[in-house]
């Protein structure tokens, strides 16, 4: 017996509209999903030029990404990513060659500025960082500021006991939380059916004493309406929520992995036809939000930053043999002082 | 026995009190959220209830709810909230209620907290303490006497530390919690309820620093948390026969004191490691290592290890036969002096 999941068919859902959104806003969403989609197909051939080892491809995941990290502020609020989160840190405005450094494996993590982009360093223990944010917004609370916490999980995250855990914490501490699945139907080899007892992440949410919703992930403006509504709700203090933005992987898992063999590939065709880059560029055009050559500009200089990125982290330097002893500690041991001399001494040469 | 453990270097400015060591812990923590407005206090049963040992007792009435509460209970996300807080620049004091119960928080310990400081190149300082009552000795349930010790210390990113009476427990805290590192703190419970006549400190030792809580000539006996009491017992008693052994409170697990350890074994040639965790791959192979790195031509026999054994925890009446007994003890210092 499968439970049945409440996906949504691509069928049926030929655009998108946006226009209870501002033009401003909705151009901004292009721009930066635009500029996603050129950075991720740099960052594939990266990886197929042997410069990146792996790459986990964001593509079809832009809208999910990019709405709901622009329903923040980056003044005050602070994001908990996981490791598929790309679009959301460009649209976020983190510093982006830093950020794909990690795809390089120059630094586990990324090398931008965690503390001043206030978006966390990228972290592959799916689930991990979602107490983190928990933790982040009850001190902004106690401190009386008025930021919050955005956690990206995905539907395989929301298998571990960590999603549960953090869940629950923030309904009891009433944490200004937003928890934000993007369930693009795969968690690595294995489908919604197998991973989502019940069939739906948003569904819990009542079991923590929060609301949750479900989302088309691929429609910009659903996904940042209702992010800028959980975001809203936070900020006045009325406690955490759950957004579960129904999306589709349409590459494989990583650049390592090969989907031929758990996957029908005719049903990622389908999602690959509801891009939401497209639908998105097709309802700013029904909208009169923006017209051929204002998009054919933005395109041209999405590509540009795209490239400029993409140098940028082809170029960066390797990091120095000594920062394997740098922050290990704030303050150091004698012991690994002498370790850090015999990598001087033995290793280094 | 009082007059051996107290401090040759005491202060003699602030006065004398009796309390055991839960008191003094509370004491620490009362103090540290005095002087920190960003401390906070948290973990299962700390705010209502005190703790289950008490050791948080009064300090929500005295600081509030919103310095010291209390958390649903899940280990896990106690430990991920502490790092979440910490990135917010507080300075969260998280108490597991018993060591057994730190596993569930195990990826929590040593994927985040240990390495958050290192992974964002120390964007997002750790100062977090981890409040762990720990050991054996009390007759506890399962799960409720473990020594977790060698885990953490072979953690890097994590200083660990335990102390073995009420004095060093406030100033040992007073420095954990000050570090801008984060520190395991392993109280052992068998030493809680006993109060004895201290005078409470800041600290004077840099992190990673050993004492000598015996001064002896014949062997030293090196051990930490509850064993070292165990240890001054066996010295008394050695000292009967006329066998003077020295005894080395380690403290600090992590860093490990190997100037200190070297410092007293130089001297008295032989050295004997006392822990309650199982032996194989136990914090004394580490103590026996540095020792004989360190003082391998002044060692007249091997180091001797007296600990646990490799089986799980044992039930009540079988505690007793499973930790080092003062007579395993003084058979290791036997077989050192006649090897």
């Amino acid at each position: 017996m499968r439970p049945v999941s409440p996906t949504h068919e691509p069928a049926g859902r030929e655009a998108i509209d946006v226009d209870h959104l501002s033009p401003d806003l909705t151009r901004a969403l292009y721009r930066d999903m635009r500029t996603a989609r050129d950075l991720d197909t740099e960052a594939i051939a990266l990886q197929r030029q042997g410069v990146f080892p792996a790459y986990v491809s964001v593509r079809g995941q832009e809208a999910a990404q990019v709405a709901s990290a622009s329903a923040l502020d980056p003044a005050r609020d602070f994001v908990f990513p996981t490791y598929r989160e790309m679009a959301s840190a460009l649209a976020y405005g983190v510093e982006m060659v830093g950020y794909m450094s990690t795809h390089r494996a120059l630094w586990h993590g990324g090398l931008h500025d965690v503390a001043a982009s206030r978006f966390g360093a990228v972290n592959a223990v799916v689930g991990g960082p979602v107490p983190h944010a928990v933790g982040w917004a009850v001190g902004e609370r106690l401190r009386g500021d008025d930021g919050v916490a955005l956690a990206y999980f995905g539907d395989g995250a929301s298998s571990e006991g960590d999603i549960h855990e953090a869940m629950n914490f923030a309904g009891v501490f009433g944490a200004p939380v937003v928890f934000f699945c993007q369930n693009n139907q795969w968690a690595l080899s294995v489908p919604n059916d197998r991973q989502i007892a019940g069939g739906s992440v948003s569904a819990r949410a009542g079991g923590y004493g929060m609301p949750g919703v479900l989302v088309d992930g691929n429609d910009a403006g659903a996904v940042h309406q209702a992010t800028a509504e959980a975001v809203a709700r936070a900020r006045r203090g009325e406690g955490p929520s759950v957004i579960e933005a129904l999306t589709y992987r349409v590459e494989p898992h990583s650049t390592s992995d090969d989907p031929g063999r758990y996957r029908d590939e005719s049903e990622t065709e389908r999602w690959r036809d509801r891009d939401p880059v497209t639908l998105l560029r097709e309802a700013l055009l029904a909208a009169g939000h923006a017209d051929e050559a204002h998009l054919a500009e933005v395109d041209a200089r999405a590509a540009k930053e795209a490239e400029r990125i993409r140098d940028g982290v082809a170029n960066a330097p390797e990091p120095d043999g000594s920062d394997l002893f740098t922050h290990v500690f704030r303050e150091t041991t004698e012991e690994l002082t002498r370790q850090r001399r015999t990598w001087q001494e033995e290793v280094e040469l | 026995m009082t007059e051996l453990i107290e401090r040759a270097d005491t202060a003699a400015d602030t006065p004398v009190v009796e309390l055991s060591m839960q008191q003094a812990i509370n004491r620490a923590l009362s103090d540290l959220l005095t002087e920190d407005p960003e401390v906070l206090v948290f973990g299962e049963d700390v705010g209502t209830l005190g703790g289950v040992f008490r050791v948080t007792e009064g300090l929500q009435k005295e600081f509030g709810d919103k310095r010291v509460f209390d958390t649903p209970l899940a280990e896990s996300a106690i430990m991920g909230m502490a790092v979440g807080l910490a990135m917010n620049g507080w300075r969260p004091v998280p108490e597991l209620q018993f060591d057994g119960f730190a596993y569930p928080a195990i990826d929590q310990i040593v994927n985040q907290v240990a390495r958050m400081n290192y992974r964002t190149r120390g964007a997002t300082p750790m100062p977090i303490t981890l409040r762990l009552p720990s050991f054996g000795g009390i007759q506890a349930p399962e799960h409720h006497g473990e020594s977790l010790e060698a885990l953490f210390a072979h953690t890097p990113g994590l200083k660990v530390v335990a102390p073995s009476d009420p004095a060093d427990a406030y100033s040992l805290l007073l420095q954990s919690v000050r570090s801008d590192d984060p520190v395991v703190y392993m109280e052992p419970k068998a030493r809680y309820w006993e109060r004895r006549p201290v005078q409470l400190r800041e600290p004077s030792d840099p992190i990673g620093t050993s004492r000598i809580v015996r001064p002896g000539r014949h062997a030293t006996l090196i051990a930490w948390g509850a064993m070292v009491h165990r240890c001054v017992q066996v010295a008394e008693l050695a000292a009967e026969d006329g066998v003077d052994l020295e005894v080395l409170d380690l403290r600090w697990l992590k860093p490990i004191d190997a100037a200190g350890l070297a410092a007293s074994v130089s001297r008295t040639r032989r050295a004997v490691v006392v822990h309650e965790a199982p032996l194989t791959a136990g914090l004394g192979a580490e103590v026996a290592t540095l020792v004989t790195e360190n003082c391998f031509r002044d060692l007249a026999a091997p180091v001797q290890r007296v600990t646990g054994f490799d089986v799980p925890y044992p039930a009540g009446p079988l505690e007793p036969q499973y930790l080092p007994t003062i007579d395993r003890v003084l058979l290791a210092v036997q077989r050192t002096l006649e090897y």
